[in-house]
């Protein structure tokens, strides 16, 4: 019965799905190449899909994977998720406009990793079971801390969620001419599919098949460019300064952080929202052990590290090959804004690179993989969302624990579907909104909210549940505010004169607070409960060193 | 766990061993991350010519090997501490379990 509803949805897709394409009235001419790839890739996905669905069988399967996944290729799973779309076209763009402060964006993104790796990914794979939540919850209180961990989780995979499937409709509207709404629902329903019949197994192969496929089509636009001038990086960098605008001053830090707070703030926050992202930190239960869950770490630096190196390349060879050059060139917006801008925006520098590089044929691959990329990333943020929901919220605060596990996995199928519905509603709801402030928002939140209390949880003995629940609170709360009233919102989303809080990066001042809040309401707890929670540390902590009593992988 | 079990391992040497060996490497490395990232970032807050100063008589400043190099850096750090928990701080870990059997 499974089998024949899964086939019957999968089929009625794909021709919906050509039906669409095939008929509307387009950005973009129509890209026969890039569909076709684009239909293998989701026919490709949808395999796997049904092949892991045969394997999931059991909650572990579905969180987790059984737990089967190699150092290796977690690693690799890891490094897709980081490297969305955003990063991909983003991280261009940025090298594209201003040249040397697009690096200073990946710097920032890349150096959380290490220190994932030293403080934090063997003890979260030795005392967590399916999410983060039950890391932080190992000692204390279930019930507040686990409403706690799911309401920062939530918010922050709601909030991605909305800028990634903004992200994605303007993206296929623009690359396969699909109108706006029909490119979310897709999205949508699609990583709906993943997630509910194939759990984190279809989800961890999606994000290797898509890391795999991005890292090799970067890696030829590379190629191509630095071909160009002989391997040459002075002969490619001086080509860029003649053409650029800016000329010389790309090759410096441009106006990116104009001062320190700005400059600690925004990489006080990379570093620390990446160790709070509910969907990466999830990565480290699929695999055996403290020991394979370090070499995820090592390869997924590895891989992130090269890709970010790439886009370097990237940008500086769409200044040589992308701008003023006619072929790309809008001249609409030319004759009402001046300048030289490119069709559909600074984001799309790297997709027209692709074309001067290798043609059509190539464009339609990039242009499949970059839906590819934000395919995986929304069915990782899903599942994550779904677990917040079904094993923190439902099984352990509404149903005190007392579930049993085909009604646990039922109830995360219900809300990935849940999910999905709300995730396209807020796309198309969004559309004409200006969400570039939600990923920086959605990092603020992992940062101040998640990561304070994950960190403390694991590390400091003193740590209660009141801290825990008050100092977390403030942190999210501050988050919100900092943002909301900053000038990316305050400003040019509510369109007041200036904003009342001066500066884009709030993480130094909501981290603080939430260190600083959960440290004061943690040590004025005199409780009984404080007390005993105190007392259970160094059992946590023999745990979290040393792994004994840590949850094992599946035997299939 | 047992309390009896958690005094046990506890006053294990190996486990203390393990514990410290293993904090001041972790912190150590941090440290040297934090510091590398964090004088990178001032230095575009307060100087950031020095960065854009040139190499030579070329085009290509002073920011973008440091840049790539930081990007190394990250990398080789993963690799050195996932080197030694894998094999010193494992070997260490299985001593700790075959002594509770």
């Amino acid at each position: 019965m499974k089998k024949i509803l899964f086939l019957s949805l999968a089929l009625s897709l794909a021709v919906f799905g050509a039906e669409a394409l095939s008929g509307e009235v387009q950005k973009q001419p129509l890209n026969i190449s890039a569909i076709i790839m684009f239909l293998v890739f989701v026919a490709g996905t949808l395999g796997i899909t049904y092949w892991a669905a045969k394997r999931t069988k059991t909650a572990k399967d579905f969180y987790t994977a059984g737990g089967g996944i190699t150092g290796f290729q977690n690693g690799l799973a890891i490094a897709g998720d980081y490297m969305s779309a955003a990063s991909f076209l983003g991280i261009s763009a940025l090298v594209y406009g201003a040249g040397f402060d697009g690096l200073i964006y990946s710097i920032g993104f890349l150096v959380g990793w290490p220190l994932i790796l030293f403080l934090v990914s063997e003890r979260l794979r030795n005392l967590g079971k399916y999410t983060f939540a039950d890391v932080v919850a190992y000692r204390l209180q279930q019930i507040p801390i686990r409403t706690l961990a799911a309401a920062g989780s939530i918010t922050t995979v709601i909030i991605y969620l909305i800028a990634q499937m903004v992200g994605a409709g303007k993206l296929i509207q623009l690359l396969f001419g699909l109108p706006y709404s029909w490119a979310v629902i897709i999205v949508g329903t699609l990583m709906v599919l993943y997630v509910t019949f194939g759990g984190m197994l279809a989800t961890t192969w999606v994000q290797i098949i898509k890391a795999v496929l991005l890292l090799a089509g970067a890696s030829f636009i590379a190629l191509a460019v630095l071909m160009q001038f002989n391997f040459s990086f002075e002969g490619l960098f001086a080509n860029a300064v003649s053409i650029h605008p800016k000329h010389d001053a790309i090759m410096s830090p441009g106006g990116l952080v104009p001062d320190a707070f700005s400059a600690i703030s925004l990489g006080l926050g990379l570093m620390l929202g990446t160790a709070g992202l509910p969907h990466i930190l999830m990565r480290f239960f699929t695999v055996a052990d403290a020991k394979e869950a370090r070499k995820s770490v090592f390869v997924a630096t590895g891989f992130i590290g090269y890709f970010y190196i790439l886009t370097f390349i990237i940008g500086f060879g769409a200044i040589v090959m992308v701008l003023n050059n006619p072929q790309y060139l809008d001249v609409a917006k030319q004759a009402a804004e001046g300048g030289a801008p490119i069709l559909g925006g600074n984001n799309m520098a790297a997709i027209h690179l692709s074309h001067a590089v290798g043609g059509n044929f190539f464009l339609g691959f990039i242009s499949a993989v970059a839906f590819a990329t934000i395919l995986a990333v929304v069915s990782g943020l899903t599942l994550a969302g779904a677990s917040a929901i079904s094993h923190d919220l439902y099984a352990n605060v509404f149903m005190r624990g007392k579930i049993d596990e085909a009604n646990e996995m039922r109830i995360s199928k219900i809300a990935t579907i849940a999910l999905g519905v709300i995730a396209i509603f807020l796309g198309i709801v969004f559309e004409k909104q200006n969400i570039a402030f939600m990923v920086g928002l959605a990092f603020a939140i992992a940062a101040s909210a998640n990561f304070p209390v994950l960190f403390l949880a694991m590390f400091w003995k003193k740590l209660t549940t009141r801290g825990a629940v008050i100092g977390g609170a403030l942190g999210l709360t501050t988050a919100i505010v900092l943002v909301i009233l900053s000038p990316i919102v305050w400003v040019d989303v509510f369109k007041n004169a200036e904003a009342i809080f001066p500066s884009k990066y709030p993480a130094l001042i909501s981290v603080t607070v939430a260190f600083a809040a959960i440290w004061f309401f943690s040590i004025t707890d005199k409780s009984e409960t404080a007390a005993e929670e105190i007392e259970a540390f160094d059992a946590q902590n023999i745990r979290s060193q040393t792994g004994i009593g840590a949850e094992g992988a599946s035997s299939h | 766990m047992k309390q009896d079990m958690v005094k046990q391992i506890l006053s294990n040497p190996k486990y203390q061993e393990l514990v410290s060996k293993r904090s001041k490497f972790a912190w150590t490395l941090s440290i040297v991350i934090l510091v590398v990232y964090y004088a990178f970032v001032l230095v575009i807050a307060f100087d950031p010519a020095l960065l854009g100063a040139k190499i030579g008589d070329g085009v290509i400043s002073v920011g973008i090997p440091v840049g790539m190099g930081i990007i190394v850096l990250s990398f080789i750090l993963t690799g050195v501490y996932v080197r030694r928990a894998n094999s010193e701080f494992e070997a260490l870990t299985q001593d700790i379990k075959n002594s509770l059997k």
